[in-house]
Parts: C-alpha cells; structure tokens; sequence
C-alpha cells in the first residue's frame, strides 16, 4: 500500500489554506480572519517542531491531565458483543472527562505563544467548553463561551461548570440555538477581536489550520492506543470504533491506524430517530458537499444551501456538518462511516454501564 | 424600457459618473424577502428613487457570520418566510425594470455552491443583475468563481480588511471588479457611532496598489458618516440602518432614511485623493 504511507504522513494529510488538493477543506471566511489565520498557522508550524512546546505540552498531559489514558479491557462487554475482545481507550479519565483537554492545551499553549489574553470557544454539550475554561484558569486567560441556548438547558450541569472556572457563558439565541449557532457566534466575536483572542475551535472542522492542528493535538490518543494494544495483545486490533460528530476524537485515534491496513477504522455517526428521517445527525452518510463553518466538507443542508438543524440525543454529536479530513478518508474508503440510532446507543451505554461499571457519554 | 436598458450603468461606471458629477455614492444594502418577497421588492425600488445610488440586495443564509442582530434577524425571517434563493433572479428583474439603479447581490458562497457556480452567475446577470459581494470567499478560492463571473459578465466584489497584508491589498483589487468592498473596522455589520480611522488608512493604502473604485461599508448608519466617508473613498455603503428601518417603519420608514443618508453623498464631492475622472 504505498499510497497509505501517504496517509499518515506527519505533516498530512494536506489540508492547506485553499480546498485544491482534497477537495475538501480550505478557508471559506471573512478576509478579516485571513491575516490572524495565517499568524496562526505560522506558530502551529513553529510549535510542533519545537522540542521545548513538545516538552512543555508533554508534562501538562503527565501532570495535569493524567496522560497516557487507560486501555481498559471490557470482557464481560465483549461478551454481549458475539465473544469480541474490545478494549476501551479510556478518554474519559482525563482531566475534565473527556478527550477534548488534548486540543484544548495544545491550543492554550499557541495562543500564549501568540501573546493572546483571551480564550473563546463553542461547545455543544459542554465538554468542549469545560476544557477551554479549565486551560484558561489555568493560564490565567480570560474566557468566554458560546452555548446554543438549547444547549444550555440540556447540559445546565456543565455550564454551571464552566462559570465556576470563571468563564462567561453566552447562550446564543440566533438561527437555530444549538452548536453551529455557537460557532458562529464565536467566529463573529473572533472577527471583532483578534488582535487578543484566541478562538479555540473544538473539532477538526472549521478553516485551515483548525482540522490539521486540532487533529496534531488529538493524535496521542492513538499512539497511545496503539502501543497499549500490542503491549496488551502483542498484535494489533481488526477493528477501531470511534463516534463521529465533528470528529475529534475519531481523527485522534484513527490516525494512528491509518497506514495499517489489516485494521478497519468504523466511525459512528448518530442516526438520531433513523437516517430515513429527518431527525439526524449522519452527515457522512446523509450530507452532500457544501461550506460551513469556513470549510469546505460533507454536511445537511437543503437544496438552497442553507444547513438543515441535525438531531440527535448526544449534544455532542449535533452537528450538521463534519471535519475534512473524515469527508476525505470517506471519499478514498478508507474509513466505514456508519449511523447508530439514538435506541442503539442508548441501549449500548445501558450495557456498557451494567457490564463493565463504566458510566459512558451517550456519544 | 429598451432605452433604459441600454442606459444602465454598471457598478463602477455609476461610482466614475458619480464622481464626475462631483458627488460620492451611497451603496443601499436590504435583504430579499424581508419582510416577505413583494414589500422588499418595493422598498429597494423606493430607496433608489430616495436617492440610493447602487442596490446591495442580500440573499438570507442560515449561518451568515458577518453579519450583526439587525441583518440575522431579518434574514431569519425571510428564511422562516419561505425564501428560496431563486427568488432573487425575479426580484431583480422587477426591480430593475422599475429603476435604473445597478443591482449587486450579496451573497455567502454556500448557496451560490448549490445553485450552481456557473449558473447562478448566468442566471443573475441574465436577470439584469450587474455583480455579486461575496463576504466569505477569498480570492485564494475563488478559482471556479472568478471563471464564472467573467463569463457572464458580472462585477465581482471582494472585500478588504484593516490587516489584510500589501500583498493581499494588491490581489483582492485586481481580481475585484466594479469596486473594493472596504471594511471599516474589524467587526461584524451593524451601526456604529464613529467609523474606524482604519478606514482611511485602508483606503490609502489600497489607493496605492489600485484605481479601482473603494467603497466603505460595516457600521456606517448615519448622513454624517455617509458624508465623510465620501470625502476620501468613492462611496458609502449602508446596510443595518436601512433594514432596522424598514422593521421599524415600513417602505414608508425606509425611504425616509434612505433619503436622509442620500444627502451625505453630497458633502464630500470634491475629494483630492479620489478616482481619477474624466
């Protein structure tokens, strides 16, 4: 497979500042983000080759986070799965339950770099939100968040978090009150005031470098992951199973297993009330090719180009449209993109908790 | 109607006979369909007779970044409303046979997308249209566009930024057409009490690089702004001030600012560092 050693290429996928080499990608926004994007970018580029971020970095995820993350194995779970052997990575011990504190400080660390005083993010369930506002406790930052108002009501919990880290918590009220409203309202802020803010985009979507440097952030998951499994198994797996909403998580321990091709890489997308509906959120089976949120990418809308509200019962997963580099790794096969309903995954996470104890996300 | 066809002036020759007349322009910005199809149709047709020189007619989106609380909420309401991006190409035809005004549509790229890059760029000028604004595409990805509107014919206006680079400058002049959308300030549309001093610096600094037609626009809402912004750029563009009015007041509220703002154009005719004319 010679083309696959293309795939996981440190610096690749490419997924610059124009849509020309993917298809997919680029930087459909304001001029006025151009100049703050690039300034971006040109730390990114600087940062991961600079051994003192890699260090720096390295002992946030040891001290702070409590990196590397368990590989737990979940016997009594593979029991109900035909007699599998599945290992669960274990995202959620980290510092702030989730996944999402790797980008997060990845992200801190450039913006500090920048001499930016000010962290903004969105955040659909709030998880997202949790960790941009525990990095700008942290690093004495000043944060604010934006929430779909919708978003606020379901995940009270965590925005009673976030304000106890002392960030501001905006409800957005525009469009339709959930997760791209957010982003849009983040990104309307970020034109206003870039010279001291920071926007610290979430997922592997959004305008170049956000899908390659998010992604760069997350890719410890699977190189963690990997290890873990031959150390555990003395082989690697036949299968990685990752949730797909905007899909950080996914790219994260993907990535990893993108050049090893004896390992099926199956990405799950929330099918809501049943892809025949219209009450998802299964953008790479259901979406066809569009721009949003700066990006060229997969993602609902209707005939008119105007995004359709996705539905599904996990927050984080309620998103109309997908990062790049899943619309790609779709386009080449590479991945099988598949849709679980809101009842398959409710009925998973019931199991999950009874057999193992492990009190999941919905995701 | 034929001789008034053959009598209309594109974007930037309107903007060049304007100055020759020694006047600035004044740019109106209202969204179609707002508050439905036919009362927006009417009101861009007032404010032209009002004094508006160029009509800015805004297509809704569901996800417009640039744009502040008075455009969303209007556009939010076209689209709850029932518009469909086809309406444009009637709206212009109706408005265009009306009054002799240009008519520049603006646009975020996703519904040109869908429409049909080509398509949408033969449909509108077939309409009567004469260019097209695009807020978030950059000329770095503009390739198919770029094609597209120089086939058909349309003026093509991309906008510049306070920290847009010499070299940027240089590539949105020359590859926009009709003019260079300035942007006055690093925001989001909607009124402001004062327009940035980074507008004028802006417009120096594309002076340079440029003799295309500047035109200034985000935050200006009032005569006095529209007057000094014709005093060192070629014209004004007024976008929230025009759409909160007709909210509050109706067609009949709308012509009434737009005739207010329309005198601006007047105070800054003879600037020293504009177009050359003539």
């Amino acid at each position: 497979m010679t083309e696959a050693t293309h795939l996981r290429d440190a610096h690749g996928p490419f997924f610059g500042a124009t849509d020309s080499f993917t298809g997919f990608g680029g930087r459909f926004v304001p001029e006025s983000l151009i100049a703050t994007l690039d300034e971006l970018t040109a730390e990114f580029e600087k940062a991961r080759v600079d051994p003192s971020f890699a260090s720096e970095l390295a002992a946030l995820h040891r001290d702070y986070t409590g990196r590397p993350s368990l590989l737990t194995r979940a016997d009594r779970f593979g029991q109900h799965a035909g007699g599998a052997t599945i290992y669960l990575k274990r995202e959620d011990l980290n510092h702030t339950g989730s996944h999402k504190i790797n980008n997060v400080l990845g992200q801190a660390l450039i913006a500090k770099r920048l001499g930016k005083t000010r962290l903004i993010a969105e955040t659909g369930a709030g998880q997202h939100g949790v960790a941009t506002a525990t990095a700008a406790a942290l690093f004495g930052m000043e944060c604010v968040i934006y929430m779909g108002e919708v978003d606020t009501e379901r995940q009270a919990l965590n925005v009673a978090r976030m304000r106890l880290l002392g960030a501001e918590v905006v409800a957005v009220t525009s469009g339709s009150r959930t997760l791209k409203d957010a982003i849009n309202e983040g990104m309307r802020d970020w034109v206003a005031n870039t010279k001291t803010t920071h926007y610290l985009m979430g997922t592997v979507a959004g305008p170049h470098p956000f899908p390659e440097m998010v992604r760069e952030f997350h890719r410890i998951i699977g190189e963690e992951a990997r290890e873990q499994i031959l150390v555990a198994e003395g082989r690697l797996p036949d299968a990685v199973v990752a949730c797909v909403g905007g899909g950080s998580n996914a790219i994260g321990i993907f990535h990893a297993f993108l050049d090893d091709p004896s390992v099926a890489l199956i990405g799950c997308e929330a099918a809501g009330l049943g892809i025949e509906t219209d009450k998802h959120a299964a953008t790479l089976n259901k979406g066809t090719l569009g721009v949003l949120h700066g990006a060229k990418c997969l993602m609902l809308q209707d005939a008119d180009g105007q995004t359709i509200e996705s539905h599904s019962i996990s927050a984080g997963l309620d998103y109309p449209g997908v990062g790049p580099e899943h619309a790609w790794l779709k386009s080449i096969g590479r991945v099988d993109y598949r849709a679980v309903t809101d009842a398959e995954a409710m009925d998973a996470f019931r199991l999950l908790c009874r057999t193992e104890g492990i009190i999941p996300a919905i995701e | 109607m034929l001789a008034e066809k053959a009598a209309r002036l594109g974007v930037e020759q309107t903007i060049r006979a304007n100055a020759e007349a020694g006047r600035g322009t004044l740019i109106g910005y209202l969204p179609i369909g707002f508050p439905d199809l036919d009362t927006s149709v009417e009101a861009a047709i007032a404010i032209v007779r009002a004094g508006v020189d160029v009509l800015e007619l805004g297509i809704p989106y569901s996800d417009p970044v640039m744009d502040g609380p008075v455009i969303q909420r209007a556009t939010t309401a076209a689209l709850e409303g029932g518009f469909h991006v086809r309406y444009v190409f009637d709206a212009v035809r109706r408005i265009t046979s009306a009054v002799s005004a240009p008519v520049l549509t603006m646009t975020y790229f996703n519904p040109v997308l869908q429409y049909g890059v080509s398509e949408f760029a033969r449909d509108f000028a077939a309409a009567g249209g004469a260019g097209v604004i695009t807020p978030d595409l950059i000329p770095d990805e503009a390739g198919e566009w770029l094609a597209a509107s120089d086939e058909a014919g349309l003026e093509r206006v991309f906008l510049a930024s306070p920290t847009s680079n010499d070299g940027r400058l240089e590539m949105i002049a020359r590859l926009s057409r009709g003019f260079v959308y300035v942007v006055s300030t690093m925001g989001i549309t909607g009124a402001r009490h004062e327009v940035d001093q980074a507008a004028r610096t802006l417009v120096s600094r594309l002076r340079a690089v440029t003799d295309r037609p500047l035109c200034v626009g985000i935050g200006i809402s009032t005569p006095e702004q529209v007057s000094d912004v014709n005093s060192y750029a070629d014209g004004a563009i007024v976008g929230s001030a025009l759409v909160s009015a007709l909210a509050d007041g109706g067609v009949a509220g709308v012509t009434e600012v737009a005739a207010a703002l329309a005198a601006g154009r007047f105070a800054g005719g003879s600037h020293a560092e504009g177009i050359q004319v003539g």
